[in-house]
């Protein structure tokens, strides 16, 4: 086992929190929220020079050909900071997407674009019905004219707003529920019959609900076959979000540790109240059984066998799903009714960790997969 | 023992339902039934509604109003109104105000201001903790000097829920910063919120709305006879307060309000290709709620009809009892229900979506109030005393810790 970073990780790592420090500070987050687009345009072209846009795309497509732990780092970088730019649409769900299901030829087309910062994309599979069930896709594809088109909708699509293109699983066989005949297409974002409503979710980040009616589509992949691909957009996403659950719990554990210090009560600092040390001593312990969980994730997704990838995938995102609740919930516990105010920065990581716990399967949900597996 | 209701407090609960479903307006129950929270007409809607029954002022004797209940008369009556839905009668006027003017007022502040408060005809807000003081009250800081007939008040309030709708304001001010302690200089004032020098400044909280406020006090002018008890002596009116009415504080009836619609949710939406309310494991965690509910029902009644026999008015500690596993089951149930929910529940509801309702709904009727309730839930545990506070007093009042 080696838990040592090199020296790119290194420099990966402090270079991102430099320009986070200063880009990325409560109150500049702040002034983007509810302006739309909802994230900084300036910075996505800022991430792109600094080659962050293309940290997981292969060298040949222009990308600096990174692995899940240089993508895990970053992440915790951004969830310290609580960025809301597409990263994880883009860079993530869809550059995935691409590498798997493209030909060389599609590769070429889209990865270069990406690390470039020149095209954004997002994932668009669960639907409104699905909640967490993968086969549960009731959209449907019809071949017309040598292309496709799609009809149905799709749900709390991640950045479905902004996307330039969107790659998007419907039905070319099969029925509701059944594994095969999924596959997926790319809709362009401003493809007519598509009808895109972007909102933003509780934490801030931007989602869409998507309307297909007649959308012109193109398949990549292959066909009635890509419900292996979801899985590894879907694992490649819950990886890179643990990573993201990690910075925000990492900030509040901060943020926590210095108000136990300062605020006095009683005359004196509430830290001192062995009560509370015990609830700060617990944060902790969560709080690294669930880094312990994030490297898990980040370390499986090259694992070859898709079994047991998927179940390392559901026990990190039990594990880091538990975590992150238990702390944010008592980093808010911890500050009394100042936690409970939007004017404070606890409760923006309370509601990032929020929204991530119920994206891509709850815990209930993947402990569910892990009890069918139980020998 | 027994644990079953008798056949009189059976007919009083049947009563009181029958009552609450022929007159809580529908749009109101469908409202709540949906998680909102009552809009502040609702509350007042239905407050009066009580009131022409006799019931909003739960608590109080007949002599000011009230219908002269015991402990387990009102503890039925809260539980059934929470679990209607029914907007929650304002704990201000009718739990804290009501209480301390009746044992401490004098005639002519009962009679201006009780009748008032029943029918919420005056909205009242509570002005106790500030910034510095917070689990420690004692150290407040809000200051009233006498000057003839009136005190001027100056400082600064905080977390005052409902400031912006109230047009009054029960208030702990520092009348005396000499003396030896802390607890002996503070006085209990009635604050007009029309008063010059009264600003109220919003809060929004982390569900996104604006329940709470800063309250600023500068030179404002409260005539003597709006204090209550004795100067200095506000300290006991405000632990009176404080532990006066212990049958509400488990709320145990929105809890059992919330898993009911938690199921029915559960229905709808599905998990592993069923309705979800099929599933072994939601089916587990429901049980070990309702399990809990079930505890804390008993409970609370052993703590109410210890109360009633007792008959000192002293608040059983074990109502912190009470008060941690209430909130605790509050803040479950809200859990269990955003989970129910699970990804249709993180989209926030704002401007934008309303704007859009021409178009077919974006989301589920049963969605949009899930995830602030359970973030505004998260104070649960943090105002009436926060529950590190309430374990002291456990550890203190009973423990001998
Ligand atoms: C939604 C909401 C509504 C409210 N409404 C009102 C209102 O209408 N009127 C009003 O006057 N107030 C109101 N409050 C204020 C509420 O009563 C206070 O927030 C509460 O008393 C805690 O005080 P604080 O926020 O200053 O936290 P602090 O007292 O600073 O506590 C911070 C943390 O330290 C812990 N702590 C403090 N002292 C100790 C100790 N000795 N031992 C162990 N742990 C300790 C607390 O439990 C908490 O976790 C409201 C608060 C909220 C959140």
């Amino acid at each position: 086992m080696d838990f040592d970073l090199t020296d790119d990780q290194r420099l990966l790592g402090e270079s991102v929190a430099r320009l986070l420090a200063d880009e990325y500070a409560f109150d500049q987050r702040k002034k983007l929220l509810g302006v739309a687009p909802g994230w900084s345009e300036a910075l996505w072209a800022r991430y792109a020079e600094l080659g962050l846009l293309g940290l997981p795309i292969p060298e040949e497509y222009g990308g600096f050909g990174g692995g899940a732990v240089d993508v895990m780092l970053l992440q915790q970088a951004f969830g310290r900071h609580l960025v809301l730019e597409p990263f994880l649409a883009t860079v993530v769900l869809g550059a995935t997407a691409i590498r798997e299901a493209g030909d060389k030829a599609l590769q070429e087309e889209f990865l270069p674009a990406i690390a470039a910062g020149e095209c954004k994309l997002a994932f668009a599979h669960y639907e409104r019905q699905s909640r967490y069930d993968i086969t549960d896709v009731l959209t449907t594809a019809t071949p017309r004219n040598g292309g496709w088109v799609l009809e149905g909708g799709k749900s709390v699509v991640l950045h479905g707003d902004c996307a330039d293109k969107l790659v998007v699983s419907a039905r070319t066989g099969g029925s509701r529920e059944e594994a095969e005949g999924i596959s997926l297409f790319l809709v362009e974002g401003e493809a007519e019959g598509l009808l895109r409503r972007g909102y933003a979710l509780r934490d801030g980040t931007r989602a869409a609900e998507l309307s297909l009616s007649g959308a012109a589509a193109r398949l990549i992949g292959p066909k009635d076959q890509a419900l292996p691909i979801v899985e590894r957009v879907v694992q490649a996403g819950i990886a890179a979000m643990a990573g993201e659950v990690i910075g925000a719990m990492e900030a509040m554990q901060a943020m926590t540790l210095d108000y136990l210090k300062t605020r006095q009560q009683f005359g004196r600092p509430i830290g001192d109240n062995q009560a509370l040390q015990h609830r700060a001593a617990e944060m902790l312990v969560a709080m690294e059984q669930g880094r312990s969980m994030a490297m898990l994730a980040a370390m499986s997704l090259s694992e070859a066998d898709p079994a047991e990838r998927a179940r390392s995938i559901s026990m990190a995102k039990v594990g880091v799903g538990q975590a992150g609740r238990f702390v944010s919930q008592n980093a808010v516990q911890l500050h009394g009714g100042i936690g409970m105010t939007d004017e404070y920065a606890v409760g923006h990581y309370f509601r990032r960790v929020m929204v991530i716990e119920h994206m891509f399967g709850d815990t209930a949900w993947h402990l569910d997969r892990l009890a069918d597996q139980v020998q | 023992m027994d644990l079953r209701y008798t056949e009189e407090e059976l007919a009083f609960r049947e009563e009181v339902r029958a009552f609450i479903r022929d007159n809580l307006p529908r749009e109101i129950r469908e409202r709540m039934r949906l998680g909102y929270p009552p809009r502040k007409q609702d509350t007042i809607t239905w407050q009066r509604i009580l009131n022409a029954r006799g019931w909003a002022a739960y608590s109080w004797p007949k002599e000011w109003g009230g219908p002269g209940w015991n402990s387990v008369q009102k503890m039925i009556f809260l539980e059934e109104n929470l679990s209607a839905p029914a907007p929650e009668i304002l704990s201000f006027n009718v739990t804290m105000l009501g209480p301390v003017l009746i044992q401490f007022g004098t005639e002519a502040q009962k009679r201006r201001f009780l009748p008032a408060a029943a029918n919420l005809d005056e909205w009242w807000c509570q002005g106790f903790s500030e910034p510095g003081a917070g689990s420690d009250l004692a150290s407040l800081k809000t200051r009233a000097v006498k000057e003839g007939d009136h005190y001027i008040v100056n400082g600064q309030k905080i977390w005052t829920s409902t400031a912006h709708n109230a047009d009054w304001c029960f208030c702990l001010v520092r009348t005396n910063p000499q003396a030896a302690k802390k607890q002996e200089g503070i006085s209990f004032l009635l604050i007009d919120m029309k008063t010059p020098g009264v600003e109220v400044r919003p809060i929004i909280s982390i569900d996104g709305s604006h329940h709470l406020n800063e309250v600023f006090f500068t030179d404002v002018k409260v005539p003597v006879e709006n204090l209550v008890g004795e100067e200095n002596r506000g300290w006991s009116v405000a632990k009176f307060l404080l532990g006066n009415e212990r049958t509400g504080i488990a709320r145990l009836g929105k809890s059992k309000e919330r898993v009911r619609f938690a199921k029915e949710v559960a229905r709808e939406v599905r998990m592993n290709g069923k309705p979800l309310i099929e599933d072994r494991g939601f089916r587990t965690r429901v049980a070990q709620l309702e399990v809990d509910m079930k505890a804390l029902e008993i409970t609370q009644m052993r703590v109410v009809s210890a109360y009633d026999k007792a008959k000192d008015g002293r608040p059983d500690p074990l109502s912190s009892v009470l008060k941690i596993k209430g909130t605790e089951l509050l803040q479950g149930t809200s859990e269990l229900v955003m989970d129910v929910g699970g990804p249709q529940a993180m989209p926030a509801w704002t401007q934008e979506l309303a704007a859009l309702t021409n178009e077919p709904a974006l989301l589920p009727e049963w969605s949009p109030q899930m995830a602030p309730a359970y973030l505004m839930l998260r104070a649960a545990s943090i105002y009436g005393g926060t529950n590190e506070i309430q374990k002291n007093i456990l550890n203190k009042a009973v423990l001998g810790l």
